[in-house]
């Protein structure tokens, strides 16, 4: 399915004053920024913020010594193009939106740990579309050196749900030696908005990659697959998904990893739900070196039409790995619902108990605010539901 | 409190219970024995109302309603509660919240009731989530003492549980029928009588539940149809003497 024209929008032209403290956002954009993850108030919940909006950067602030954050193009300045990271992990001609990307670079968050920094609030970061037929293109580039841990939140969101534009994002990240990286990804887009990310990443010895993704709205088309290698014997990778696809969403999306060291595991769990929208589930996990351990679960639940697609696969090269798949698509189990009913609640409480569970993202570990801004989502969706 | 006049229940094309009359009064806990397949356990799922039990005969009356036809959380919310002998595990549902949700408007906590049970290290889990026979018992019991029956149907309180649970499960049993563990000092005998009245439907093949709740009456099912009545234990050690097939006759 290819949906849109690249050309049908404009990658340059649009510009905004800096913001220079957050906390100066108001009204509709500050609603649609703490949905996707951002506190505008940061100071004491964030070790750091970055702000892009439709084609530059506004706001781009550390608050801790061991974080440092740069607009990308800054950041080539400084490291002399970032050899060994920049279009490493991704391919610049491996399809129109990564040359679009390559073309056009507006900028994008670079984000470095310092070796052995424990980074205890996290990073946030929004990639925040306001304009009319904007093209965002944007390249990120994540390092935690060796040791090192953070949590970053990347919020990207349309300040507007009528709003038709494009969103092309590369991202790379490099966990280094016994490094951590926890990557929350919430979506906010609109029924008219396309969205292409491309991600790689990569895991030495001991590391630790957890990605989270969270959609719960509408999308014209996504389509994405982010890959990580896993490079080194214990390295350690998990992503965990929730996705809605109300009707008119084309949801494109999976997670592939790579175990390319013995002593990995890898694990990609996702839960999705259409309400009349496409997804295609995918989910990829190969292993080139033994012991190695993964596990790929895929959930769906088709609620009142709309399609699930469930592509997991697996892909042993070697004599004693150890993969595995769930993947399960349907409704929602009747006894579930008699249980709950048994309980005292009437059919469409039961559902939505259900549903909500379902939909958890306890898991995740994200800050209260968020989480309480996920739950009014969720609940704010259901009347789609059932 | 409950009482059952000529219920006839299909399950499929096949009659399983074929007119059964029961009187529960208030207050009183009835035991219900019977062989394996007899439909003892079709019989409680028919009183809570389920999918796939169809009622062909007959009428359930409770606290005066007749519930023949009532959806299941018609008759929670009424004050019938069921103790489940496979529960399906509901995923992001955590033990506490669903303390909670059993509860409906009513405040309860959680933490207060799952000590009594032994259970406060089970509240963060999913609920039934890898639960283990007797955890399962456990966690129904805590359900049911937020849910608050006057009407309590159980399953086999006693399966796959151990001794020491065993008590700890007796004993709850006890006094979610309201005959409390001790009797409450300062209650006068006025105020206890006009206390809530727990009636029980209690299923057994063992007759260890017997050991701690007060239950005087009890009757076999057998080919779908209610026979012998007498006192629980009377019953059961007919059965262990003789078997269901003699003890049927015997006790007719
Ligand atoms: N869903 C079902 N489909 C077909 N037959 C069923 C179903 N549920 C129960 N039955 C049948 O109905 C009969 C009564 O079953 P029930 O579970 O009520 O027995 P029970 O008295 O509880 O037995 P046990 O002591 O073994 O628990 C059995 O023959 C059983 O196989
Ligand atoms: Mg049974």
């Amino acid at each position: 399915m290819k949906p849109f024209e690249l050309n049908q929008f404009a990658f340059e032209g649009i510009s905004h004053a800096r913001i220079d403290d957050l906390s100066t956002i108001s009204g509709a954009d500050k609603e649609r920024l703490i949905m996707s993850g951002v506190d505008v108030d940061e100071a004491g919940s964030r070790a750091g913020s970055f702000l892009h909006m439709d084609h530059g950067n506004v706001h781009c602030r550390s608050r801790h010594e061991a974080v440092e954050i740069l607009d990308i193009k800054d950041a080539l300045t400084k490291y002399d193009g970032l050899p060994g990271h920049f279009w490493t992990l991704v391919d610049p001609d491996k399809d129109e939106y990564t040359r679009t990307a390559n073309e056009h670079l507006q900028g994008g968050y670079f984000i470095k740990v310092a070796a052995g920094a424990k980074i205890a609030t996290p990073v946030q970061s929004c990639l925040f579309i306001k304009g009319q037929k904007a093209g965002q293109s944007v390249h990120n580039v994540v390092i935690v050196e060796e040791g090192a841990e953070v949590h970053i939140l990347t919020g990207c969101a349309v300040a507007n749900e009528q709003s038709e534009a494009v969103h092309v994002g590369v991202s790379e990240f490099f966990v280094k030696k016994g490094g951590k990286l926890t990557f929350s990804m919430i979506h906010n887009w609109g029924e008219h908005m396309n969205v292409v990310p491309r991600t790689g990443g990569i895991v030495e010895a001991g590391g630790v990659f957890q990605n989270n993704y969270i959609l719960l709205k509408q999308v014209k088309y996504l389509q994405s697959y982010p890959t990580i290698t896993l490079a080194g014997p214990g390295a350690r990778a998990r992503f965990n998904s929730v996705l809605v696809a109300p009707k008119g969403s084309y949801v494109d999306t999976g997670s592939r990893i790579i175990m390319d060291a013995p002593d990995t595991r890898g694990e990609i769990i996702s839960k999705t739900i259409t309400t009349g929208g496409t997804i295609i589930a995918r989910g990829h996990i190969q292993a080139n070196y033994a012991p190695a351990k993964g596990h790929l679960e895929c959930k769906g639940l088709i609620l009142g039409g709309g399609r699930i697609h469930a592509i997991p696969e697996l892909d042993g090269r070697v004599e004693g790995v150890e993969l595995s798949h769930e993947a399960a698509v349907g409704k929602i189990a009747r006894r579930e619902i008699e249980y709950l009913m048994a309980r005292g609640q009437d059919e469409d409480e039961a559902t939505s108990t259900i549903v909500r569970g379902f939909l958890n993202v306890d898991i995740m570990g994200l800050p209260d605010k968020l989480h309480a801004a996920i739950e009014k989502t969720i609940s704010e969706s259901e009347k789609d539901m059932f | 409190m409950l009482k059952i006049e000529g219920l006839k229940v299909n399950i499929g094309d096949r009659e399983v219970l074929k007119g059964l009359d029961l009187h529960i009064k208030e207050g009183e806990t009835f035991i219900l024995f019977g062989p394996n397949g007899s439909g003892k356990t079709t019989l409680l799922l028919t009183l809570m109302g389920f999918g796939g039990y169809e009622i062909t005969g007959g009428r359930i009356m409770f606290r005066g309603q007749d519930i023949t036809r009532a959806p299941s959380y018609e008759r929670a919310r009424l004050g019938i509660g069921m103790s489940f002998q496979r529960p399906p595990t509901i995923h992001g549902l955590k033990t506490k919240h669903m303390v909670r949700l059993c509860a409906r408007d009513r405040v309860v906590d959680p933490e207060e009731l799952a000590r009594k049970v032994n259970f406060e290290d089970f509240l963060e889990r999913d609920i039934n989530a890898g639960f283990s026979g007797g955890e399962i018992k456990r966690s129904e019991i805590l359900q049911l003492m937020a849910q608050d029956p006057r009407l309590l149907l159980f399953d086999e309180p006693e399966s796959g549980v151990d001794l020491e649970n065993m008590q700890l499960i007796g004993s709850t049993v006890r006094e979610l029928l309201g005959g409390g563990a001790q009797p409450e000092p300062g209650l006068s005998l006025k105020q206890a009588k006009s206390r809530k009245l727990t009636s029980g439907l209690i299923i057994t093949h063992t007759g260890y539940i017997l050991d701690y709740v007060n239950a005087d009456r009890g009757q076999v099912l057998y080919n779908g149809h209610l026979c012998c009545e007498a006192r629980p234990r009377d019953i059961l050690e007919h059965i262990r003497k003789y078997g269901y097939q003699e003890c049927v006759r015997c006790l007719n």
